[in-house]
């Protein structure tokens, strides 16, 4: 099951810019803010108030893209997959975002967020991990900070991405494991938000994707909008076009897909398609295509479309891979797929 | 300005009109219900008031009601009754627990107020209800303040709900029904933000004793003492409950000593689950007096 981003509802050019940032209040359109308790304000607010000034400075984008070339490996290549074009008779791209430092685009996100936890000055850092991509990128960004590091991970996912775990113990975090729920991504997230809540004055909770309260759908999608800043020039440097006809990613809560499309969410004659997991079929109710089947509500902190029963309670997702099986899904896709799109399946 | 936010309130065009009443001015005071139970309550003891929470559909599925008079019966001066969730942020494992369990037994804010119907025939202790936000919205934030007036509950606590957000789109709507909207502060809330959610409650303001989700290990140092201390200096509007690692008689005496008085939560969970009666624990707690 996919979302289609297509052309024919676009906003007028004065609201372009809406697409990608939130209101001030962290909206996009409907979707978005930042339903937290009490006990979080404090953070979410300092967060909320420095953001923007703090990966805006001069400073930070120097080292934060020096770290992303000499310590992250970028750019990724773009490479020209001419047996799949001619499978499918086009040309098709593909952004080797797996070649990046610890093998996943989400290096790009905590080496941003590890120099603003630095700038706040916290000392201890936390994150939620599904596959345990993320888990290893904090866990390695803080190796490289020398900051302490507690990675909360689904008991479940803890079995099925051994490799990860390891690798994660073996660059100094601590692996808790999330025991309620289905022991998996939303679970993890569930336990990171209570260790925030207990630790709010030395902790910098490093979230994984476009979700949670506003800041940190803006922040991440900044962060990860690297990605589609380098398709543009790679695509003029290899084909001489400044935009492709369609770019195609995966969304589980959606931080891959938001820096694919971010640079070319503008662009009206882009198709973007973002692609969920639809577990054993979107209708057999083990499945994780939460914009195909979710209706409007709050997890973690943000209002957006959520997989959950006539009650209000999130249903748990299902999905062979470990980190698609989240049941809500990054604001800024909710948007985009309701303002600029439609559901189809492919 | 909701409409254009919240899905599924753009139904409601009844709840437009309320929330330009909020922007343009008050209600006519006729069209008022004046919240009087919990400012009772209050007025007559303004000391040692003590507040248990439990999670409705736990135990039994329904032993909402019966619990409830048990405790008015054991001396509590006050109830919470919780609203499971799927997914509860702020609580540790105790309730966490509870709230699953009273999923599986079925529990949803339907089965509640028809457990709470009637209710005001048989006791005027206070009640409020205690939640997160997403299964009220899918309720439906008017049908569920309706719902609360009707069945005589006096206000709500939704750790979730942001002021700002509760400000700009259901103030009147808790106004107009009489609900209070009862705020959490905490230890890291500055004095100027206490103020300004001490504004927007009504009936009590809820102080977190700690930087801690519920159930935490309790017994209070220097710091949160400080902390109650700097509260009771606010001269607040409302009177102060404190709650979350409140288990016991000590602890409970010490925030009484500076404060209105206390909530139990957690541990009156753990004394149901072990068969411990409402008259005991509420004994266990006042010391037997």
């Amino acid at each position: 099951m996919s979302y289609l981003a297509e052309n024919q509802d676009f906003p007028s050019s004065q609201n372009l810019e809406s697409l990608r940032t939130p209101d001030p209040d962290g909206f996009y359109g409907q979707f978005g803010g930042a339903f937290i308790p009490e006990m979080l304000h404090p953070n979410v607010e300092e967060l909320r108030n420095c953001y923007l000034d703090i990966i805006e400075s001069a400073a930070f984008q120097t080292e934060f893209r020096a770290l992303l070339k000499d310590y992250a490996g970028r750019a990724t290549p773009l490479y020209h997959a001419k047996r799949l074009s001619e499978r499918y008779g086009t040309k098709i791209y593909l952004k080797r975002e797996d070649l990046c430092h610890t093998g996943a685009h989400k290096i790009n996100n905590t080496i941003g967020q590890i120099l603003l936890a630095q700038r706040l000055g916290k000392k201890r850092i936390i994150a939620e991990t599904g596959a345990g991509q993320h888990g290893v990128a904090t866990a390695t960004v803080c190796a490289l900070m020398g900051l302490k590091c507690i990675v909360y991970m689904g008991a479940l996912d803890i079995e099925r991405q051994a490799p990860n775990v390891a690798r994660m113990r073996m660059l100094g975090a601590t692996v808790v494991p999330a025991m309620s729920g289905n022991q998996t991504l939303k679970d993890a997230t569930n336990e990171a938000i209570r260790d925030w809540i207990c630790n709010p004055v030395d902790t910098h909770y490093i979230i994984g994707s476009v979700v949670g309260p506003h800041p940190y759908p803006d922040l991440v999608a900044r962060l990860q909008s690297v990605i589609s800043e380098e398709i543009k020039w790679q695509l003029l440097e290899k084909e001489g076009i400044a935009n492709p006809t369609t770019v195609i990613a995966c969304v589980g809560g959606g931080s891959n897909a938001a820096g694919a499309f971010y640079h070319f969410i503008e662009e009206k004659s882009v198709r973007l398609i973002g692609s969920e997991a639809a577990g054993h079929g979107v209708h057999t109710g083990e499945t994780a295509a939460t914009i195909a089947l979710g209706k409007p509500g709050i997890l973690h902190g943000s209002l957006s479309m959520l997989i959950q029963n006539g009650d209000g309670q999130v249903i748990e997702p299902y999905s062979i891979s470990a980190g698609l099986d989240y049941p809500g899904v990054g604001p800024l896709h909710a948007h985009w797929r309701r303002v600029v799109g439609r559901v189809s399946c492919p | 300005m909701v409409s254009e936010r919240i899905p599924f309130l753009s139904r409601n065009a009844k709840l437009k009109v309320k929330v330009e009443e909020l922007i343009t001015g008050d209600l006519p005071p006729n069209q008022k219900h004046e919240p009087t139970r919990l400012k009772q309550l209050f007025q007559h003891k303004p000391q040692n008031i003590l507040s248990i929470f439990f999670t409705a559909g736990h135990p039994t599925p329904d032993g909402t009601r019966m619990t409830i008079l048990d405790l008015a019966a054991a001396g509590a001066d006050l109830v919470e009754v919780g609203i499971p969730f799927s997914d509860p942020l702020a609580d540790g494992p105790t309730i966490q627990a509870s709230s699953h369990a009273a999923l599986e037994n079925g529990m949803s804010l339907e089965k509640l107020f028809a457990q709470l119907e009637g209710i005001r025939s048989e006791t005027q202790m206070p009640l409020v209800l205690m939640g997160y936000l997403n299964p009220v919205l899918q309720f439906g934030m008017e049908r569920f303040c309706e719902r609360c007036a009707a069945v005589g509950v006096d206000g709500v606590i939704l750790p979730d709900l942001p002021l700002a957000f509760f400000q700009k789109n259901y103030a009147s709507l808790f106004e107009q029904h009489g609900i209070c909207p009862i705020f959490l502060v905490t230890p890291q809330t500055s004095d100027e933000r206490i103020r300004e959610l001490d504004t927007a409650s009504r009936g009590f303001l809820y102080a977190v004793s700690t930087a801690s989700t519920t159930g935490g290990a309790g017994g209070f140092n220097e710091s949160q003492v400080a902390y109650f201390q700097r509260i009771a200096k606010l001269k607040l509007n409302n009177p102060v409950l404190v709650g979350f690692g409140i288990s016991d008689k000590t602890a409970f005496d010490t925030v009484c000593q500076y404060l209105n008085g206390g909530v139990v939560g957690s541990a009156f969970i753990r004394a149901q689950e072990a068969d411990i009666s409402a008259h005991d624990f509420v004994e266990s707690i006042r010391g037997g007096k």
